[in-house]
């Protein structure tokens, strides 16, 4: 699905990211963890092809294409999926117009016709149901107004329509209390499937609990210096990041 | 400059049309008027001297030399045009190259306390009733262009709404402005008594070639009345267009006011408002600018007396080579404690030649108050652009998206149905090259 290697990249002259390997297989989950500072949002924003970023080195490869070729809509249509770590918001643009919009721009992709306005309803209200949202917030702008909680729901919400083959959970975590927190690993949760894979990058063990990666990878600075199952994670835990910094000093 | 030059061509011309004037018959308003042609013969139209007009040429005006409308001819409308103009469900008065039409007007099931009609009639009939409203939220000193109208205006509105009373259909204005060289002069006088409500529509149309447009309307609200006005101003691309609204607001009164400037090769347009104790204004503004167009608004809020407040919101969006203005000015007395006020100006500029002037002013002679002022010119956001991309949205449309869902803004504060779809069209008709498409709405 994913294949990332020896990626180097740069903001300005700052290198962040050194030469970082990753392989996700179809239907993986892979978490990655690591120190504020050691390049995980860097990492998220050059898969999803945000401006800003050098590569000075290295390959992506997604689906067997040169994805760091690709503009961020063509990534998207692709069906590569970045759920924010602060979703951004849009006054004026109807959060169910973007979604429909969306999928319907995948679908054009993939050749299928437009999806039919009442088809649409019914799902959009199948998948709030599945995160607990108020129906209201699909007529309001996108993410105008709403809570730090909402916004992170509606990001998955986004996800549950657009069916993305790589969904990359940019700290979907942060700033939610432990209800919120169990809402959105359930819809993660009920995304899972053989042909879609998912990249969680979090600050926190805590997501794990309720989100259980396969394989788990610890970054810092710049690259990843371990990998193990999910019991890397609760190591992390008890141990602190300083550990593994350590380990690999 | 001697004694004895020329500044104006202008009186010496309006002079030959002077007994044609509405209110032969009515002496204070013969004194007002010429007062205002004094005013005017000294000073002429403003210049760029003054400082509220540093941002606004108006020279072209003098030069050109436009001309009143002696008799309207009916035949030169484009009657169809004019219908989709105007609001389905409104009273409406018409007024064409500066005079009123009452064939083309709709003032069927006006109730019989309301009066509505052209300033002409009303000088006839309610002279003395006008007399008490008459150059009191504005006087012929304020620029060139109130002295102009109030000395040589030729019809306009008078509408009067008694207390309590509340109107259940909006009034429109419709002003047309049919031929080139034409000059439109025209005085509105809008009172609401006590506790009564009303909603009018200023429209502005014309034909393509260069006219002048120059509307004054003064606005009295007596204590608890409500006030929502609108002006779409869609003057022809060689238009020039002068309005200006004054505004005297009593205690616990609301002013609610939908500015749409959007025509016009020169505009200008002054909104002035005095609020009295706990009385509340919302001024709204969408200025949009193409091709070579100048768009200025000027906007003065004087808090005069404790807990008013006040809310102002303009955005303007200009392209191509077009200019914007925005000049707001915030008053608060020194007796005017507990004012809260807020003022907003944000702009968007879609290509490297577009320019825009802001200066949003507050004068504070109070110590217990609550002001606010912003001023953004800027391009799109570009972490809104790359959310867009990241839902598939390519690059250019979001641009269009977002341009679109800012002027946006300020169409869906409109509450009347029909108006809203007008405005909307117009948006969609004015930028076409930044791709604006229907189904996003």
């Amino acid at each position: 699905m994913l294949s990332i290697e020896n990626l180097h990249v740069n903001v300005g002259d700052k290198p962040i990211l050194k030469g970082l390997n990753l392989q996700i297989k179809a239907g993986e989950v892979h978490a990655i963890m690591g120190p504020n500072g050691a390049g995980k949002s860097t990492l998220s924003h050059v898969l999803s092809g945000k401006s800003g970023y050098t590569v000075t080195a290295g390959n992506v490869t997604y689906q067997g294409e040169n994805l760091l070729d690709l503009e961020p809509d063509e990534r998207a249509r692709k069906g590569v999926f970045l759920a924010f770590q602060y979703p951004v918001e849009i006054p004026g643009v109807s959060n169910i117009y973007l979604m429909k919009a969306a999928l319907n721009a995948i679908r054009k992709h993939k050749g299928l016709p437009e999806v039919d306005a009442m088809d649409f309803l019914t799902l959009v209200k199948d998948k709030v149901k599945l995160l607990e949202m108020d129906e209201k917030f699909l007529y309001r702008s996108v993410n105008e107004g709403f809570s730090g909680g909402e916004k992170k729901r509606n990001e998955i919400l986004q996800a549950a329509i657009l069916e993305p083959s790589l969904c990359i959970l940019d700290e979907t975590d942060s700033g939610l209390d432990i209800d919120a927190l169990k809402v959105v690993a359930a819809g993660v949760n009920s995304l899972r499937a053989e042909d879609r894979s998912f990249l969680m990058i979090t600050h926190y063990q805590r997501l794990l609990d309720y989100i259980k990666p396969d394989i788990v990878h610890v970054l810092a600075d710049g690259k990843i210096v371990k990998s193990g199952g999910p019991e890397l994670a609760l190591e992390l835990e008890a141990k602190g990041y300083r550990w593994v910094e350590e380990q690999v000093a | 400059m001697s004694a004895d030059q020329i500044i104006s061509q202008y009186p010496a011309e309006y002079a030959k049309f002077a007994d044609a004037l509405p209110g032969q018959s009515v002496a204070w308003l013969k004194l007002l008027r010429q007062d205002a042609a004094q005013q005017f013969s000294a000073h002429g139209f403003p210049s760029l001297r003054e400082e509220a007009w540093r941002y606004t040429n108006v020279s072209a005006i003098e030069k050109k030399l436009f001309s009143p409308a002696t008799s309207t001819e009916i035949g030169a409308i484009d009657i169809d045009s004019l219908n989709q103009h105007l609001l389905a469900d409104a009273w409406s008065v018409v007024l064409v190259d500066g005079h009123f039409s009452a064939s083309l007007s709709m003032l069927d099931g006006v109730p019989d306390s309301v009066t509505v009609m052209n300033m002409a009639n009303a000088l006839e009939q309610k002279s003395e009733l006008l007399e008490s409203y008459f150059s009191q939220a504005v006087a012929a000193k304020e620029h060139g262009f109130v002295a102009f109208n109030t000395a040589w205006f030729s019809d306009g509105l008078f509408l009067h709404v008694p207390a309590k009373q509340v109107l259940t259909r909006p009034i429109q204005i419709l002003h047309v402005v049919t031929q080139a060289g034409f000059m439109a002069n025209t005085r509105d006088i809008i009172v609401l008594e006590e506790s009564a409500e009303a909603k009018v529509l200023e429209t502005f149309v014309g034909c393509e070639e260069a006219y002048c447009s120059a509307a004054v309307m003064e606005v009295s609200l007596a204590q608890n009345a409500d006030l929502t006005l609108y002006k779409l101003q869609m003057e022809g691309e060689k238009a020039y267009h002068f309005g200006g609204t004054y505004v005297k607001q009593a205690r616990d009164s609301r002013f609610t006011h939908h500015n749409f400037a959007f025509g016009g090769l020169l505009a200008r347009n002054d909104i002035h408002t005095d609020l009295n104790q706990a009385a509340e204004c919302d001024l709204n503004g969408l200025y949009l600018g193409i091709k070579r167009q100048h768009i200025d608004n000027h906007t003065r809020i004087n808090h005069l007396q404790p807990h008013a407040i006040s809310h102002e919101l303009y955005k303007g969006v200009l392209n191509q080579r077009a200019k914007g203005v925005f000049q707001g000015r915030v008053l608060v007395a020194e007796q005017a404690q507990k004012t809260d006020s807020m003022m907003n100006n944000r702009n968007l500029l879609l290509s490297d030649d577009a320019e825009v002037d802001t200066k949003p002013q507050l004068e504070i002679y109070a110590d217990d108050v609550k002001c606010a002022h912003g001023v953004t010119v800027g391009q799109l956001d570009e972490q809104s652009i790359f959310y867009l991309q990241s839902r598939c949205v390519d690059k250019q449309t979001a641009r269009n998206m977002l341009t679109f869902a800012f002027a946006n803004e300020m169409v869906e504060k409109i509450k009347l149905a029909d108006l809203h779809d007008q405005v909307l069209e117009q948006l969609l008709i004015r930028f076409p090259q930044v791709g604006i498409q229907h189904d996003w709405l």
